[in-house]
């Protein structure tokens, strides 16, 4: 019997030794109990109907419930008929009885009957972990305890073959030794506990004493029988396995078939045969539908063979035959290299510009100077947010060899980028200038051809102590007419720089002028509001006493003088002292006289005050001593008059404009637009063609006033304002001191021939001046008959530099 | 009457652009096809001249497309295509979604597919036209080689890619057409020059493939470029592979088939493999073997004989070129990238294997007594032989740019290699404005090498000489100050002396730097009479100019600063 369970047990999923050892334990007990239930499973194992009988007596509201049963003891018998389908079911499945679920069946009537009182309960043990395939579910008998102690007293020592019999179905669903009522759950979920489950009553099953390791191995040493000793671990107990158990142990060790009776090697016999047999197996005849052609089939088939025929689905191979011609074919594309078939194009196609091709830097080993210091990986850093400012788009590295070298981790990302700029950035034919920077400028002959020039400090005449804003010389060239804020003129001797006078006015001397009439010895000073005719007594004495002789008495005149020119100008005789100093005569001013001119002649010159409004232009006449005013209207603020050399032309320069005047007319000839912000001053040609006027804004600007009233050349040749600007006489030079205190020689030669233009070209710069207020070089003015050049400078020196 | 007015924008530059929108419009397309049209068909946008007029006064930056490019890709066959894909998705969509897999299955399978051949013809209608634009092309597709599989990309791309490119590299290999190769850290440069027009493409270096964040990079777009890329390769490479007499698809020596067992491998990976070795000349279509030497006839034309002399020394260094590893035999040991420099050694007909083991297609073994070169990459060698150099894989390299073999000594193994330069900078550039480290003036200069590397030697008895010299140096102080003595000595006698005397003339001597400071003035005012139209854009040409002399200024300084340190590290060491 134990024999039949263990192979029972061994058909199952679990194999292990240790459960047919778990099990071999409970023998002894396991053998009562068969032979309690030994007769009914007689019965119930032949015919259904006593299992349903059996299954009358209790109600089972479902499989896995075993608590139930105990509340359900008392109504038992009221609920007898009630049956249950789900065992019914099951013992409908004729093709695999061991599956059949007896449990109920095995129940005794009679011992149902005779223990009403007792109770019942009904452990549901869950075996799929067991037997997966044969014995799914068990269901546990029920047993009357009472009955069952008694039992196993009785029957300890019981036969086999009652045994043997109880098996005869192969049902081993009670095999299980159901003293502990917990069901088929781990035990280690008790491990905490005092106690192993519940024993029929409801009480705790507790373990048994723990053992210690001594008691243990005493164990080992006195028990013959330890080699054979079990724990159970349902109960706690220890259980001593049978030689019978041992032996099925072996065989099941030794893999062979536990069961020592079973015959491997019995005929076969062929249940189902491939022959006809005359009656069949079956009681009932095949259905119709297994010999008729299935419709549905049909339809299927006539769908695929259709859609084969459309087309629609591909056979094998016509699939790979697709495939093969769905992959790209390469043939002769293009006949001839370079030959271009007649084909729409892209308009205007503008081929994408190469990648820029690595540099040194961009190397794995490059030379140590490429790779980045500290400065310059911090500088690399700090452009993250703006990486096209950077100089390069990756930081250098060296590697000492070429295994160390690792993928570019930017290398992705900057394919995606090239391939982002070849569909999406905008294109476009820029021009690009192929030319050095030296093409632009322009051809110009070189300053050697151009000499002479000044190109030496020559001199220096010291002795103001304050700026020096204007200076002259007299026509012959020997002498030189400075006047300074310090409200001092003073003469000097050009070649020696001795200074000859100094005469002493007033107030601040803005502008000083040699006459250019030879015959007379005048200077025309401005000083403050006033202007003096002074005779400097120096060169020829008779031209000296000549003029002196000439101004002494003013002529008299009838004509009445204006209440205008009156208010604006008071002409009067030196008084004693003045005449010492040279003064010939006084004009008075309403406003302070910045700039004063002579026309070429020598009688006539003009004075100009700012501040004058529609009086600031003054024309007088020595000879008369008369003035005049010639013009009726305010013509903005007027920097700087100038008499034509030649025609009876008066050049105004206002803020912005220079405005050229017919005297004799008396109407406006031209109007210059000079383009810059503030005229400072002009200087006219000799030839008087061509006009020089510079500007407060750096430039100097080159009127050629035959060819238009613009610019003929702006020359940005300082870098701050421009102060003095002045032609020779004689020579094809122009020269111009700024602020910046250099002094710019430049040639400018005007033709003849009215087809060419002046040719103009910067020849030398001369830096020698101090700084004074920011200011630099105040005056500028040639040489009349060398070409030497004379600088005034806030630094209050004059300066002469010659060639 | 009236005259009608005219509606703004209606000609000019107003009609001429279409926005991308209008665009879309107008081809009826989602922007998804719209940028994949563009892709494939090459179209861009353009830069219009005035801008405000040609997006017809709307503000902002619109991107603007001319319009006749649009109306091109309106008469583009495959734009039906892009609408059967619209329909195919929309119904291979609605199987999955009532899950009839059958049919959605069905529909997968009959995807439809774009034909690009005519596209590549119109976009390159001459085949140097296509070689011209081959650099993207190659770059790209280098790279795709490298990839896995990835989402939303045709598995077959990759693989194919593979296929084109190693295709490609055997046709330069047969053409003898790489001319320069350079490795940055970016990946291998090489240049090949091919129907005279030079194709330059990269080689990423190993593993380069990383994911890469969605919002940088959008693999799609990649691949749409791929897309055209391989068949456009794929003509080339079968227009070259016929002007080399080659097979295409190229074909392998029968005799090499037959060797292996050909039952166990599929014929097709196996033939793949042997060709991606790169190791086995391809079968010829016919066995002659037509040598192109085409000599530079003298025609009496207006290029002056110096040209043509150029011109002929140049062809001659080629001509070196090409077969400057022949008789050379090469192994590559294990740590080498085995595919550029087998790809390199055989373009210039040297010979070249590797260990068996590591790829198929070796040749001969690490044990060959003729081997000449073995291409180590590892500090030290347990096992060498006599017979041949160790050297590391920079001397290929090098060899190559310099078109000459280069001394050996420098490359050995373990030794410190000398820095590897750019074959790609102009070499006729001003030495003001661009930088020439000296070991590329000595690449040129032979003389200047020379200097270069007893440099290298003699730091150390330039060392010995400068404490040398200070010893003398001392001697002469102590000397001066004995002088100095005696100076004074007499000075002071002088002084008692000092009479009437009459002093000897002095020579005018001419400063040598007073004439170019004048000169420089003189340019400087020059520079002033610069045209007002021209004022700016002389600046910014003369502000570049000296940020560029700067940035040698600072290059130069590095390396002094280096070679100092350099050698006070050396005197450091020999003390």
């Amino acid at each position: 019997m134990p024999k039949e369970r263990l192979k029972r047990k061994i058909s199952g999923s679990e194999k292990q030794v240790e459960d047919v050892l778990e099990k071999q334990k409970e023998e002894d007990e396991d053998e009562n109990l068969w032979n309690v239930v030994n007769d009914d499973e007689e019965d119930s194992s032949d015919s259904d109907g006593d299992i349903e009988e059996s299954e009358e007596e209790f109600k089972i509201e479902s499989d896995d419930e075993n608590d139930e049963d105990h509340s359900n003891t008392d109504d038992e018998e009221e609920e007898e008929e009630e049956e249950e389908e789900d065992e019914e079911a099951e013992t409908d499945d004729d093709e695999d009885l061991s599956e059949k679920t007896v449990g109920n069946g095995l129940r005794d009537e009679s011992d149902v009957d005779g223990s009403d009182n007792d109770k019942i309960s009904d452990s549901n043990i869950d075996n799929s972990k067991h037997n997966n395939d044969s014995t799914n579910q068990k269901k546990s008998k029920n047993t009357k305890k009472q009955g069952l102690k008694n039992k196993i007293n009785e029957n300890k020592n019981e036969t086999k073959t009652v045994i043997e019999d109880e098996y005869a179905d192969y049902d081993t669903s009670d095999e299980e030794d159901i003293r502990n009522t917990v069901g088929n759950i781990p035990m280690n979920w008790y491990d905490e506990y005092r106690h192993l489950g519940y024993d029929w009553d409801g009480n705790k099953i507790l373990k048994p004493e723990g053992q210690d390791q001594l008691d243990a191995f005493l164990k080992r040493i006195d028990d013959p029988d330890f080699w054979r000793t079990v724990k159970d671990p349902q109960t706690g107990q220890e259980v001593k396995l049978t030689d019978e158990d041992v032996k099925l142990i072996r065989r099941i060790q030794g893999q062979k078939i536990p069961d020592e009776t079973f015959d491997e090697y019995a005929p076969w016999i062929e249940w189902f045969t491939s022959e006809v047999m005359k009656t069949p197996i079956r009681k009932f005849p095949e259905h119709k539908r297994s010999f008729l052609p299935s419709k549905y089939e049909e339809k299927k088939v006539e769908k695929l063979a259709r859609a084969l025929k459309m087309g629609w689905i591909k056979t094998k191979e016509e699939q790979d035959k697709l495939r093969a011609k769905k992959e790209p074919q390469f043939y002769m594309l293009w006949q001839t290299d370079d030959q271009a078939d007649e084909m729409r194009r892209i308009y205007k196609h503008i081929p994408a510009p190469k990648r820029h091709l690595p540099g040194h830097a961009e190397s794995y080993n490059p030379p140590a100077e490429y790779l980045f210091d500290e400065k310059e990986l911090k500088q690399w850093n700090k452009l993250k947010d703006s990486p096209w400012k950077r100089k390069l788009h990756f930081v250098p590295q060296k590697f000492d060899s070429l295994r160390k070298v690792p993928a570019y981790s930017r290398y992705i990302k900057e394919r995606f980028l090239r391939c982002l700029d070849l569909y999406l950035c905008p294109r476009a034919i820029k021009m690009k200038l192929t030319i050095e920077p030296e093409a632009l400028v322009p051809k110009l002959p070189s300053p050697r051809d151009l000499q002479p020039f000044p190109t030496v400090l020559s001199l220096e005449y010291v002795g103001h102590s304050d700026m020096i804003r204007t200076i002259d010389t007299d026509k012959t060239g020997q002498y030189l007419v400075s006047g300074s804020d310090d409200c001092t003129v003073k003469i000097w001797e050009i070649n020696t720089g001795r200074c000859l006078k100094t005469i002493q006015t007033d107030a601040v001397i803005r502008s000083v002028k040699w006459c250019p009439n030879s015959s007379l010895s005048l200077i025309l000073v401005a000083s403050g509001n006033k202007v003096i005719l002074l005779n400097p007594h120096v060169g020829d004495t008779l031209v000296c006493n000549k003029t002196d002789a000439v101004l002494k008495d003013a002529p008299t005149t009838d004509i009445i003088i204006s209440e205008r020119v009156r208010t604006t100008v008071e002409w009067r005789e030196p008084e004693e002292d003045e005449y010492a100093k040279g003064y010939r005569a006084v004009l008075t001013h309403f406003k302070e006289v910045t700039q004063v001119t002579w026309h070429g002649r020598g009688d006539y010159f003009a004075c100009v005050m700012p501040d004058g409004q529609n009086r600031s232009v003054l024309i007088g006449q020595v000879s008369k001593r008369r003035s005049q005013l010639p013009f009726s209207k305010p013509k903005g603020l007027v920097q700087c008059v100038l008499f034509h050399p030649s025609k009876p032309f008066l050049f105004v320069a206002t803020q912005r404009h220079v405005r050229i005047y017919d005297l004799m007319k008396q109407m406006l000839v031209k109007k210059l637009l000079t383009n810059c912000k503030w005229i400072s001053t002009m200087d006219i040609h000799p030839g008087g063609d061509n006009l020089l006027v510079a500007t407060y804004d750096r430039k100097v600007l080159w009127f050629d006033l035959d060819l238009s009233t613009k610019p003929y050349q702006t020359l940005r040749l300082h870098g701050t304002a421009v102060r003095g600007v002045s032609f020779h006489k004689r020579y094809p030079l122009f020269a111009s001191g700024s602020d910046d205190k250099s002094l710019i020689i430049s040639h400018g030669m005007v033709y003849n021939d009215l087809m060419q233009n002046p040719l103009i070209v910067p020849l030398k710069r001369l830096q020698n001046h101090k700084s004074a207020n920011d200011f630099g070089i105040f005056d500028v003015h040639f040489h009349p008959l060398q070409p030497w050049v004379f600088t005034s400078g806030a630094d209050g020196t004059i300066k002469l530099y010659s060639n | 009457m009236v005259a009608k007015k005219k509606k703004k924008y209606s000609v000019g530059e107003g009609s001429q652009f279409i926005s991308r929108r209008a665009a879309l419009n107008k081809l009826q397309l989602s922007l998804n096809d719209f940028r994949r049209l563009c892709i494939l068909k090459g179209i861009y946008p353009r830069e219009p001249r005035n801008r405000k007029r040609a997006q017809k006064g709307q503000p902002g930056i619109k991107t603007l497309y001319h319009k006749k490019d649009i109306l091109f890709l309106m008469q583009e066959p495959i734009i039906w295509k892009l609408r059967d894909y619209k329909i195919f998705n929309r119904k291979v969509g609605r199987a999955k979604a009532v899950k009839d897999f059958q049919k959605m299955r069905r529909y997968l399978d009959n995807h439809p597919t774009l034909k690009l051949d005519h596209i590549v013809k119109e976009r390159y209608p001459s085949f140097i036209d296509a070689l011209r634009d081959l650099d993207d092309c190659l770059t790209l597709c280098f790279l795709f080689s490298t990839f896995p599989s990835l989402p939303h990309i045709p598995r077959d791309q990759f693989m194919l890619c593979k296929r084109l490119t190693m295709e490609f590299l055997h046709a330069i290999i047969e053409a003898k057409a790489l001319r320069k190769v350079f490795i940055s850290i970016k990946g291998y440069y090489y240049q090949a020059e091919i129907k005279g027009q030079t194709v330059t493409w990269i080689v990423p270096h190993n593993f380069s493939f990383a994911p890469q964040p969605k919002q940088e990079v959008d693999f799609k777009v990649m691949s749409t470029f791929v897309e055209f890329y391989i068949i456009m390769l794929g003509f080339v490479n079968f227009r070259l592979y016929h002007s080399l007499n080659l097979y295409y698809p190229p074909k392998l020596p029968t005799t090499d088939v037959s060797e292996s067992d050909k039952s166990l491998v599929d014929e097709n990976i196996y033939v793949a493999e042997r060709i991606a070795a790169l190791n086995i000349p391809l079968t010829k279509l016919s066995n002659q073997t037509e040598e192109e030497d085409v000599e530079i006839d003298q025609f009496p034309s207006d290029t002056s004989a110096e040209d043509i002399e150029k011109a002929k020394q140049e062809q001659a260094k080629i001509k070196t070129l090409k077969t400057l590893f022949k008789g050379l035999k090469f192994f590559l040991n294990r740590e080498v990238p085995r595919e550029p420099l087998v790809f390199i050694i055989r373009c210039f007909g040297g010979e070249v294997s590797w260990d068996k083991t590591l790829f198929v297609g070796s040749t001969f073994d690490e044990s060959d007594e003729t081997i000449t070169h073995q291409i180590v990459d590892r500090p030290n060698l347990d096992k060498q032989y006599i017979s041949r150099y160790y050297i590391q894989p920079q001397w290929v390299f090098d060899c190559v740019n310099a078109r000459e073999l280069l001394p050996v000594n420098k490359y050995f193994l373990g030794e410190v290699l000398p820095p590897h330069l750019s074959p790609f900078v102009d070499k006729e550039r001003d030495s003001y404005q661009q930088y020439i480290p000296p070991e590329e003036q000595a690449l040129y200069d032979p003389s200047l090498r020379e200097t270069l590397n007893e440099a290298d030697e003699s730091d150390e008895n330039v060392a010995e000489e400068e404490e040398k010299e200070e010893n003398e140096a001392e001697e002469d102080e102590t000397e001066d100050m004995e002088n100095s003595n005696e100076d004074e000595m007499q000075s002071t006698s002088k002084l008692q002396k000092h009479k009437l005397s009459v002093k000897p003339g002095q020579v005018y001597k001419e400063e040598p730097w007073e004439k170019t400071r004048q000169e420089r003035q003189e340019y400087k005012l020059r520079e002033k009479m610069v045209k007002n139209k021209h004022r700016k854009l002389y600046k910014s040409m003369m502000q570049g100019r000296r940020e560029r002399s700067k940035e040698v200024w600072l290059l130069k300084k590095k390396r002094r600063l280096h070679e100092e340190q350099k050698t006070k590290q050396k005197s450091k060491a020999k003390q």
